[in-house]
């Protein structure tokens, strides 16, 4: 098991470790000793100057590394449709496996899959893996790990990627468990290193710390990726794809779990969930010029809020206030409108992913909490970010 | 019913810091507290016992000083609860404590559902919960938003697939990680504090522990840090977005920038 070796042949007794303790866990008595309150933090092996410090190795049985080779990557779908974080991992999957001299493959798990393996072959991918059983339709955790357990101790990729959706989420920790291998949890940046090793930085403690994550002895490397950080592929309809049918036995599909109803999502309905708010503040010169922001919201996805003196002049919901005496909100995008930026105001947003300030006063305070500030009247800025979007959503349909 | 709701001591922020030298996570003087999100776990068991009658078994992972969040789950109407503390369990990654989390499961027993928050406030992973269900070979359901039906053997649920809601059936024994929805937790009870004030909590190291691990049927141990099959090479802080542009210019150049600007951070 894990415990601080101490190699007395190194160790010069110089103490520097003991002062570094932070749990009082090492004395020296006529040699370094270490005490039950040691917490494998690690600290004192990187202050020992004759590296006299090690974490002894436990018994872990090591993949035999070697015989893993390729990327793989999973095709998430819902009522046949694949989710956009598949193309994201494609795009990246294919560079690292470009970088390491391997291949791409991709695994889809699902019923009537013609139309989604006709999809992902446009795609710079080398083969997809497909298990077509009507008991595979929604996700449920078992049959799903069952399924890629039967493929990965079939081709034995050396890196998965699964999308962190919520369904990446409930199956990953399922199938890395029953492999006995790493999972690092919705990495937001990943990279290879020319030995193989894949290098995953994610962030912890709610984005106020990254750290980078390496499985280095367990094949495969598994890790899930954040949507929408990752480049998504482009369409290669001339790369060669193979498609490759699998079987699962009868009795590997069956689970405990049923279904009695899936119903689409409703919209949104808080403010507090949205991860797109659009703002509106005393700029706006009567209720009904809502409906400028209100079809912003709709291009975008997003939902309207209000400062204060909206909903004390009756314009909006106080279930739409931002602020202190509203509510607490961190979109990953803020669109402030003719909002001056009071402090009660501010406490309640600025957590904020990426703010953006509209405002005719180049000096107005939400300026300095914006990271993208644009001077102007939201007047004439609002439709022309609508006539914007109206003409960037087409071009992007048509490129799919 | 029997119910075990894992919960974890994290931090009482997550304004951490950073020792930029050592590359070690400053903890001193940071007080703790229990999982945020393991309130609504600890809340809907209880739900269940004032429906159906249950016994709430609370367990956890962590120091010795981790008793703190059993003593608080007393205080709240858990009736036992049991800690799993040793220095071997220490620099666990989530493999490693569902391991033990699972091994402490074992050794507990009877249960008919176990219970945990959808992730932490430290780690963010989401895994341990599913982790200990492949470990112990349960179904498990995440994200679970509201219970509509609890029965001596099984559930029926909904829970929050992002672009849909299911309402599904499990058979139990079963996991369930819920989403903040399901409840408003209760606050700590002066009178069950009172009651619960001298209650027991049973403390469970590496040999109580690697005597059931047979019951996994696994020879391999994965405790701790060399339990472990990550390692965090490195930790540092994040770069802030700390480019503060600001703008003049015609409403329909601002547009299109903006709008690229957008695409490039991959907002839109």
């Amino acid at each position: 098991m894990s415990y601080l070796g101490v190699n007395h042949d190194k160790c010069i007794l110089c103490g520097v470790c003991v002062d570094s303790c932070p749990f009082g866990a090492l004395k020296i008595t006529g040699k370094l000793e270490v005490l039950d309150s040691c917490r494998l933090c690690k600290v004192c092996i990187k202050v020992c100057p004759e590296k006299a410090l090690s974490v002894a190795e436990g018994s872990l049985t090591k993949s035999d590394l070697s015989s893993y080779r390729n990327v793989l990557v999973f095709a998430e779908q819902r009522d046949g449709e694949l989710a956009g974080v598949v193309f994201e991992l494609i795009g990246k999957g294919r560079e690292l496996a470009d970088k390491l001299g391997e291949q791409l493959n991709v695994v889809l798990l699902g019923h009537k899959t013609e139309s989604m393996v006709e999809q992902l072959s446009k795609y710079p991918v080398d083969s997809i893996f497909v298990y077509d059983h009507q008991e595979l339709t929604y996700y449920r955790p078992q049959p799903y790990a069952s399924a890629l357990e039967d493929l990965i101790s079939h081709i034995k990729p050396s890196i998965f990627l699964i999308g962190a959706t919520h369904v990446g989420r409930s199956l990953a920790p399922r199938i890395a468990t029953r492999l006995r291998t790493g999972l690092t949890a919705d990495c937001t940046v990943i990279d290879v290193k020319p030995n193989g090793e894949l290098v995953q930085i994610r962030p912890a403690f709610g984005g106020n710390v990254m750290a980078q994550i390496v499985t280095p002895n367990h094949r495969p490397q598994f890790a899930t990726v954040r949507p929408k950080v990752m480049q998504a592929a482009e369409l290669a309809p001339s790369h060669p794809t193979q498609v490759i049918y699998r079987e699962l036995e009868p009795e590997k599909l069956l689970s405990n779990i049923s279904f009695l109803s899936i119903e689409p999502k409703p919209k949104e309905t808080s403010i507090t969930e949205a991860d797109i708010l659009i703002c509106v503040g005393r700029g706006l010169r009567k209720a009904e010029d809502l409906a400028i922001v209100e079809e912003l919201a709709e291009k975008l996805g997003g939902m309207v809020a209000v400062t204060r003196p909206l909903v004390e002049a009756g314009w909006a919901p106080q279930t739409r206030q931002v602020g202190l005496s509203g509510r607490t909100v961190r979109p990953k995008l803020f669109i402030a409108c003719g909002v001056s930026g009071a402090i009660q105001m501010v406490a309640g947003m600025s957590g904020s992913e990426y703010i953006i300030a509209i405002n005719k006063d180049k000096n107005a305070p939400i300026f300095e909490v914006a990271h993208l500030g644009l001077v102007g009247d939201m007047y004439e800025i609002l439709p022309a970010l609508v006539e914007e979007l109206g003409r960037t959503l087409t071009k992007s349909k048509e490129s799919r | 019913m029997r119910i075990i709701v894992c919960i974890k001591q994290v931090p009482d922020t997550t304004e951490v810091a950073i020792d930029e030298e050592k590359g070690v996570l400053r903890r001193e003087g940071v007080d703790s507290r229990m999982n945020p999100y393991d309130l609504y776990a600890l809340e809907t068991a209880l739900r269940i016992k004032e429906q159906i009658g249950a016994e709430v078994i609370v367990l956890s992972m962590g120091p010795k000083q981790a008793e703190d969040v059993i003593k608080q789950a007393y205080y709240m109407g858990a009736d036992s609860g049991y800690l799993l503390s040793d220095r071997k369990f220490a620099g666990a990654d989530t493999l490693a404590t569902a391991y033990t989390l699972a091994l402490g499961v074992k050794k507990i027993g009877d249960f008919d559902l176990i219970i945990t928050g959808m992730q932490t406030t430290d780690g963010d992973t989401a895994q341990v919960g599913p982790a200990v269900a492949e470990f112990l070979n349960l179904p498990h359901i995440s994200y679970v938003k509201e219970i509509q039906k609890v029965a001596e053997d099984q559930l029926i649920v909904k829970t929050d697939m992002q672009d849909a809601i299911e309402t599904q059936k499990v058979v139990l024994p079963a996991l369930i990680t819920v989403a903040k929805e399901i409840y408003q937790p209760r606050l700590i009870s002066y009178k069950l504090k009172l009651r619960a004030k001298d209650r027991n909590i049973c403390v469970w190291s590496y040999s109580d522990l690697v005597e059931v691990k047979g019951l996994l049927n696994d020879e391999t141990e994965f405790f701790g840090l060399t339990g472990s099959p990550t390692q965090v090479e490195r930790i540092f802080a994040p770069t802030r977005n700390s480019t503060k542009e600001i703008w003049e210019d015609q409403p329909d150049v601002l547009a299109e920038k903006a709008i690229s600007k957008l695409k490039e951070l991959k907002i839109l």
